[in-house]
């Protein structure tokens, strides 16, 4: 067969052809997929929840969304066994951080989940389990409330990972940031009013190296 | 031509990352391990097996002077849709090829083998060629992800073959990336004689 001549209306009926087409195949397996995909969105944020809670059950109540200090967003999951917070870090070592950490009704880390990171695989990426319970950087049980968590180069009494400080630092930030959208949430509760509102400023900025 | 032949082609005479020298970003940024590898090898191949396929079809349809728009937006529907079906169906893979997925898009290797093969054979030549190409990619993308991650962590496919702490992290990174492939294609080379 021979090809269509290159004419302008040839071209024009060609292309918006073939993009109706693209787009209606599109539009069809989008509704196909749309289903799964926000199942496996709720499933990853469910497990990730009941993780940090250390639960199996954590039905999420409430969500809120809040920004702090610097604009990042922050959103809050208040559920039947505690809350859980997710808390974004801009200054990792390669780009954004994400973490979900959850409080217990007293304010101190129950668990954590790194959601998303870019750190060096080997050195930053250890985050997700540096910090865990019976690591080197144990952080769980620690209330940022009582005193901010910062690592012990900085003054502070938790471990940095080994070659891996800025990440160490920014993950802890987000960590400090999670709690104060947390004791703000408590604040507006009327539960604790004057020592939650003291913990609700912002961070202190820190310097990187 | 023989099917078989198409297949071969693609597979070591023509191999996109060893001979073609195409679709050098994917290559060097997906292959941190050797599964990563592989999924990114077989989500090209899966894309370049429709798109010369559709694109064989539609071939004489098509005016001259408006190919290049009309490839990439059959190219693009196809990778759009794959990314949905990977986030709905393989989401864990999804998470850690992300942003490489939609850069399949702009992959010289599926537009190339659309303008150089597609374009002038019928729709089985074509996706023999799609086959052969993507077979070669990924065997390719596997590979370099296995010596990364065997050298790297000391794993292979997630099976420990050594102690991580006598891993170079080196080859995990950036610049492992592009030693690896030099002895590769440096091997590859001398060995197959093309």
């Amino acid at each position: 067969m021979k090809k269509l001549p290159s004419t302008l209306p040839n071209m024009l009926c060609v292309l918006t052809l073939i993009s109706v087409i693209a787009a209606g195949a599109l539009a069809y397996v989008n509704k196909m997929t749309a289903g799964p995909i926000e199942e496996n969105k709720a499933r990853t944020l469910a497990e990730g929840i009941n993780t940090v809670l250390s639960v199996s059950d954590a039905q999420v109540q409430q969500t809120t969304e809040v920004e702090d200090a610097n604009g990042n967003p922050v959103i809050l999951y208040a559920t039947d066994k505690g809350m859980a917070v997710q808390a974004i870090d801009p200054n990792g070592f390669g780009g954004t951080l994400k973490v979900l950490v959850g409080f217990s009704d007293e304010g101190a880390i129950k668990g954590y989940t790194v959601l998303e990171h870019a750190e060096t695989p080997g050195l930053g990426a250890k985050a997700s389990f540096w910090f865990q319970k019976g690591e080197k950087g144990d952080i769980i049980g620690k209330n940022p409330g009582e005193k901010e968590l910062t690592v012990s180069k900085d003054g502070g009494d938790v471990d940095a990972i080994t070659a891996s400080t800025i990440t160490s630092r920014a993950f802890l930030r987000a960590v400090n940031v999670a709690f104060h959208a947390y004791a703000g949430a408590s604040a507006t509760d009327a539960q604790s009013g004057a020592s939650a509102q003291q913990h609700a400023k912002a961070a202190p900025p820190q310097g990187e190296e | 031509m023989n099917y078989l032949k198409i297949l071969w082609n693609g597979i070591l005479k023509e191999n996109p990352t060893f001979v073609l020298l195409l679709g050098m970003c994917p290559t060097l940024g997906t292959t941190s391990s050797a599964v990563n590898g592989m999924s990114m090898g077989l989500a090209t191949m899966a894309v370049l097996i429709f798109s010369n396929l559709i694109i064989s079809c539609i071939k004489s349809l098509i005016p001259d002077q408006v190919r290049i728009p009309s490839y990439i937006v059959v190219i693009a529907s196809l990778v759009t849709a794959l990314q949905m079906f990977m986030q709905a169906y393989t989401p864990e893979v999804y998470k850690t090829l992300g942003l490489f997925i939609p850069l399949i898009v702009v992959n010289c290797i599926i537009l190339g083998r659309a303008e150089a093969f597609a374009a002038k054979n019928g729709p089985v030549e074509s996706i023999f060629d799609g086959l052969g190409i993507g077979l070669g990619f990924t065997i390719a993308l596997t590979l370099l992800g296995g010596i990364r991650e065997l050298l790297g962590t000391g794993k292979l496919f997630g099976a420990t073959l050594y102690s991580e702490n006598y891993g170079m992290l080196l080859f995990v990174l950036a610049p492992g990336a592009f030693i690896a492939l030099g002895y590769l294609i440096a091997i590859v080379k001398k060995t197959a004689k093309i």
